[in-house]
């Protein structure tokens, strides 16, 4: 293992993780409203699917990710009328929107099981050095080689930062997760903000999935997304809602989620169907130790997960 | 003052499924005045304000502001029209700091600007006598504080109109005074008050005219002046008789419970009991004063064994049982220590379940069957509605349809059915009007007089002084002192709730 | 303006008749879907039933199929009852397979009415230990019990692939990879043509109705599924109770692997359990986890999916339309519950009453 083979699988690594810095965007956004979306998986598959056959359909690579996007806040949105408007519990509908999604994209892809992604969009993003930064040895071969799509990636960490903490708007939605009464008393409309932010989240999710199917593996296979759409909502509780947090732990299940692979190479005495197994055990791992850590005091919003009636004495 | 009206409510109505909670309301506001709205529990006050601030619809009627008619459909329209609520219980964020409470809002600069919204505060600080770090953390802030950040909020967004919903009730007598002063400051500056309360000498010592509501109807409006605080208090009751609380006055029997150096430290609330010591005697009703966050619900939880202790001692008829689980505690046959909690569907009630499940919950466990005797559930529950009065559509009816004060009987009479020896009651009448909180008071003496030593934890000081044996003030988990009720005024009291001078967060 | 108000009493016709208009509407809407696709809805719904129900065969098949739904949603019910988000039955039911074939593939020698129980019981300890994991974890550190039974199915899955692939692979299968079968000895009696597990369905049924609503622990058990706190104050051990009942959850999802290895596969695969874990939770909860009402759902689920398999053969539908319509009814069940809960006011000044209906 030199430094070279290293490189490479942090460079790979970003990659992995990309998909799960998406989605964990987006379920870190739609929690700061205080909607607990379960429906991660099913919104990443439901962006994989369509942003798959709308490149197969159009061939063009910004249609595909604007049909992926959509197709998450189609998810996103059914969430919302049902747990907003309708008033259902959140976490039996999250679960719901799992198993739609998941079903959605069975239904459509069972017949393009194994077709490839169309060649123009695989070309569209390949990997692309950037100038000046990626000439920094090792950081600029492991974050500025990379598609395009990973450096919107970088972009839409910022600008989420940017959002949460220095926006009116993003102040205003954060109220809302934290107290939905005084964000009403303030005037802050509490179902706008939670539908903006689930909208908000569905699309970075579909993008998420879309990433999935038509960069990362790139052809439609069955059960693509493998839970990591569960991986990101946990994600969300270990970066402590905090979205660079959340990029760092999404790097570090990138890598996990290569690992068993990348070292198939080495001959190691562990079978590498165990080592599949590392990030979901791992999961479980960091949880447990924040769970450990932080017994007094929890950076959730104080308002996940409860909704929000007015009138209700 | 002048005659021109800011706010004219007409034919308010507002129903709460077969509760009328406002029938037929009409409020005249003037400008620059304060204004007292005075009523019991339930009397449809907080409902009328809550309709004045955007967050109910009412049913019926018309509000005018400045002579204008307005619908409100929200809190906005009614932050848009000057009018700005103050509620009872906080609307702040606690993970924030005050600036963010008070910059935050639907209109306004797409970025924060953090130096001008200080600097407006600033002013407004000068203006009003208001003082406060914009820099701290809600979670840091004191009851005083928090209260004076809500007054900020809405007096940042212009408001000419203030609406205070019961301001004092979590304040001490000092803290009152304070409120006072400020808020006859911002009437001379032309501000309109609007104060929601129950307690009548606060009525004769801020207002300039007085509504009397009751059962959601307005009574009258009268000139503070030109009336006594004995012919409005006959007004708000509805009868010419004001009840009174008597002190059951037999002399207390032996100490029934030691508690001794008692310390914890509680990690979710970041409250501590450092080092409570008292007695409580079998035939007496100990009172439990302090500001809220003192530590009177760790000591609550410390007694009942819900939470751990980090070293003390608590001997129940000689018997310590530090330590033991809630189980264990309940399960000491000598010793029955009940808790009627503050939060009566929170904690005590399953909304959601049966009368008769929920009268059960201290004696399911009767007898050696693994199966329920719902034979003997149904006929305690049937013999305790009808010795309690209480209200009630069937006992196989979910709890959650009982009113507050039917909620409280059954809470309470389930927790004396056991006859315990120690009866911990927290602010046992909260939100309850007259008739029932005499109720309860008559219960709790009937248990002092069987023998039980009664610890009451509360916050109304007058009924306190009326019905308590000694009453034990705490501040900071820690007692300020035992005093004797017959001696000792209101504002002694309110001094020991805050008097020792060290450094104590509450709120 | 419509203002929105809580409904106090909802008779029970209606509360009947809003979930079943629910249940068309999702029908409705999937029937569209199809029509989109180009067929006719009534055609597939048709044969839908008519695989599910159209011969004794494919009843048979069917019932076979309820039992797995059943038995796994009145064990995941349990915790849901809770309020403890059980979504681990998937992999309660391949560890509890894991377990059993285990014990059946090194017993294999044992009679049959001592290897079989054996079996039995060491698949209800697989699939309760490994559901006591996450009960463990959120007693003790208050870990997101739905994340971390995700998870472990994840890891139940791994597990069963390495056994199937490497540890317990038979190498007398030229090459496939499949693990042994296990041997008449360990394989279920049959009764009625179906296996014997059958008979665990109406005992669970009955068994898990009676314990909640007239035993103590069972009352217990509810209690602290409405209000957690409320229970601590009457002085209910929570925690203890919160693992016992977990493991029973967990117990009785790896039974079911234990059967549907025994009874149906002959052999343990990656496929033991097929997303019933996951089927489960929504019959569930559209039974409102009333024990007699999961046995009919189940069997409505059950004649779904073997109508979804027939419809995959004659008109191409891929199996997953199930799933579909399966999520599809679970939103708009759930979505129903609103116009059980509160009624609609349009118009503050002639109040028009809408009732229930969408």
């Amino acid at each position: 293992m030199d430094l070279n083979w290293f490189v490479c699988f942090l460079g790979a690594a970003v990659v992995a993780g990309t998909p799960l810095v998406l989605a964990t965007l987006g379920e870190l956004i739609t929690e700061k409203s205080g909607s607990l979306n379960l429906g991660v998986e099913g919104m990443m598959y439901m962006g994989a699917i369509i942003g798959f056959t709308t490149g197969l359909q159009t061939g063009s690579p910004f249609f595909a990710f604007i049909g992926a996007a959509l197709a998450g806040i189609l998810g996103a949105m059914i969430f919302g009328f049902v747990t907003i408007t309708l008033r259902a519990n959140q976490i039996v509908t999250g679960l719901t929107l799992t198993m739609f999604g998941t079903g959605f994209a069975g239904f459509i892809g069972t017949p393009i099981i194994g077709e490839r992604a169309p060649q123009k969009i695989i070309d569209t993003f390949v990997k692309v050095k950037l100038p000046l930064l990626g000439d920094i040895p090792v950081i600029g071969e492991i974050f500025f080689n990379q598609d395009y799509l990973v450096y919107l990636t970088y972009i839409l960490i910022i600008l989420v930062g940017f959002y949460l903490y220095k926006s009116r708007y993003g102040l205003n939605g954060t109220i809302v997760g934290e107290n939905p009464k005084a964000a009403d008393s303030l005037g802050i409309s509490v179902i706008g903000y939670r539908y903006l932010h689930l909208a908000m989240g569905g699309a970075l999710c579909g993008l998420a999935g879309g990433y999935l199917s038509l960069i990362y593996v790139p052809s439609w296979q069955d059960s693509m997304i493998a839970g990591r759409g569960w991986i990101a909502v946990a994600l969300v509780i270990f970066s402590k809602w905090n979205p660079y947090r959340a990029y760092i732990g999404a790097l570090f299940f990138g890598g996990l989620n290569i690992v068993g692979f990348r070292l198939q190479q080495f001959d190691l005495p562990v079978s590498t169907y165990l080592l599949d197994a590392l990030p979901y055990l791992m999961t479980v791992i960091v949880l447990v130790f924040d769970s450990m850590r932080s017994k007094s005091r929890s950076h959730a919003p104080a308002g996940l997960g409860t909704p929000y009636f007015r009138e209700e004495r | 003052m002048n005659n021109e009206f800011v706010i004219r409510m007409e034919g308010i109505t507002k129903e709460f499924g077969s509760l009328k909670a406002n029938n037929n309301v009409n409020l005249n506001i003037r400008k620059g005045e304060v204004h007292a709205i005075l009523g019991e529990n339930g009397a449809g006050k907080s409902t009328l304000m809550n309709i004045l601030s955007g967050i109910y619809t009412p049913d019926h009627g018309s509000i005018k502001v400045n002579e204008e008619e307005v619908a409100f459909h929200s809190p906005q329209d009614s932050i848009g029209a000057g009018i700005g609520m103050i509620y009872q219980h906080f609307k702040l964020i606690s993970a924030m700091k005050a600036w963010q409470n008070i910059i935050a809002g639907p209109s306004g600069s797409l970025m924060l600007d953090k130096k001008s919204c200080k600097r407006k505060i600033n002013e407004i600080c000068e203006e009003t006598g208001l003082s406060l770090n914009l820099d701290a953390y809600v979670s840091d802030m004191g009851v005083g504080q928090k209260q004076t950040l809500e007054m900020l909020k809405v007096l940042y967004r212009g408001a000419e109109i203030l609406i205070l919903d019961e301001p004092t009730t979590v304040l001490t007598p000092q803290e009152t005074d304070r409120l006072f002063s400020i808020i006859r400051k911002m009437r001379d500056s032309g501000k309109t008050a609007i104060i929601i309360t129950h307690k009548l000498y606060e009525v004769m010592e801020i207002s300039d005219r007085v509504t009397i509501m009751r059962k959601g109807e307005v009574i009258t409006t009268l000139n503070t002046k030109e009336t006594t605080q004995k012919e409005i208090a006959e007004i708000m009751v509805g009868k010419s008789m004001i009840m009174e609380f008597p002190r059951l006055k037999i002399p207390r029997g032996d100490v029934v419970m030691k508690v001794k150096d008692l310390r914890l430290e509680d990690l979710v609330s970041m409250r501590k009991l450092n080092g409570v010591s008292f007695e409580l005697h079998h035939g007496e009703i100990l009172g439990v004063a302090g500001v809220s966050g003192s530590g009177q619900k760790q000591l609550c939880q410390a007694l009942t064994g819900l939470q751990k202790i980090d070293s003390g001692s608590v001997s129940v008829d000689g018997d310590e049982i530090a330590g033991l689980t809630a189980y264990d505690i309940f399960n000491k046959g000598v010793a029955q220590l009940n808790f009627v909690p503050e939060d009566r569907l929170g904690m005590g009630l399953i909304a959601s379940m049966s009368l008769v499940d929920n009268v059960m919950l201290r004696d399911y466990q009767n007898g050696d069957s693994i199966f329920i005797d719902s034979k003997r559930a149904y006929k305690r529950t049937e013999e305790l509605v009808e010795a309690l009065d209480v209200m009630h559509p069937g006992i196989d009816k979910p709890i959650s349809v009982l009113s507050g004060g039917n909620l409280q009987k059954i809470l309470i009479g389930r927790e004396i059915m056991s006859e315990p020896n120690i009866l911990i009651a927290s602010y046992p009448v909260r939100g309850l009007d007259l008739g029932v909180t005499h109720k309860v008071v008559e219960l709790l003496n009937e248990q002092k007089q069987r023998g039980a030593g009664v610890l009451l934890i509360a916050e109304d000081l007058d009924l306190m002084l009326e019905v308590c044996d000694r009453i034990m003030v705490m501040y900071c988990g820690k007692i300020s002192g035992i005093v004797d009720p017959e001696t000792i005024t209101k504002n002694d009291l309110g001094v020991l709730m805050t008097s020792i001078d060290e450094e104590c967060p509450n709120g | 303006m419509a203002r929105i108000v809580p409904l106090e009493n909802c008779s029970m016709a209606k509360k009947v008749r809003i979930r079943v208009f629910a249940i068309l509407m999702a029908f409705t809407l999937s029937g569209f879907l199809l029509l989109f696709l180009g067929h006719n809805p009534f055609e597939v719904y048709a044969s839908m039933l008519d695989g599910g129900l159209g011969s004794s065969y494919r009843v048979k098949e069917t019932l076979i199929r309820t039992i797995p739904f059943a038995l796994t949603a009145l064990g995941i019910g349990l915790s849901f009852r809770m309020k403890f988000w059980n979504i681990g039955g998937e992999g309660q039911i391949m560890m509890g397979a894991c377990s059993a074939t285990f014990i059946g593939l090194n017993f294999q020698q044992l009679p049959s009415f001592i290897l079989l129980p054996l079996m039995a019981i060491a698949g209800m300890i697989g699939g309760g230990l490994w559901a006591l994991i996450p009960a463990f974890l959120k007693v003790r550190y208050r870990t997101n019990e739905t994340i971390l039974t995700l998870m472990l199915n994840y890891v139940a899955l791994k597990w069963i692939t390495y056994l199937q692939y490497v540890l317990w692979r038979d190498h007398e299968a030229f090459g496939y990879p499949k693990i042994p079968n296990l041997v008449k000895n360990a394989q279920l009696p049959k009764i009625f043509g179906l296996h014997i597990g059958v008979l665990l369905v109406p005992i669970l049924v009955i068994g898990i109705y009676l314990f909640i609503t007239y035993t103590k622990k069972g009352y217990e058990i509810r209690v602290i599924g409405e209000n957690e706190a409320t229970a601590r104050y009457a002085g209910m051990p929570t925690s203890k109770i919160i693992l016992g009942t977990l493991f029973v959850s967990g117990g009785i999802c790896g039974v079911v692997g234990m059967i549907q290895v025994a009874g149906v596969n002959m052999t343990l695969s990656i496929d033991v359990s097929n997303g019933v874990g996951y089927t489960a939770i929504i019959i569930a909860w559209l039974a409102q986890l009333n024990a007699i009402a999961i046995l009919v759902v189940s069997f409505l689920f059950a004649v779904m999916v073997e109508g979804g398999s027939y419809i995959q053969t004659v008109f191409q539908i891929p199996q997953a339309a199930a799933s579909l319509l399966q999520g599809l009814i679970l939103f708009f069940v759930l979505g129903s519950e609103f116009f059980i809960k509160y009624r609609v006011i349009r118009d503050r000044k002639t109040r028009i009453v809408t009732e229930g209906e969408v």
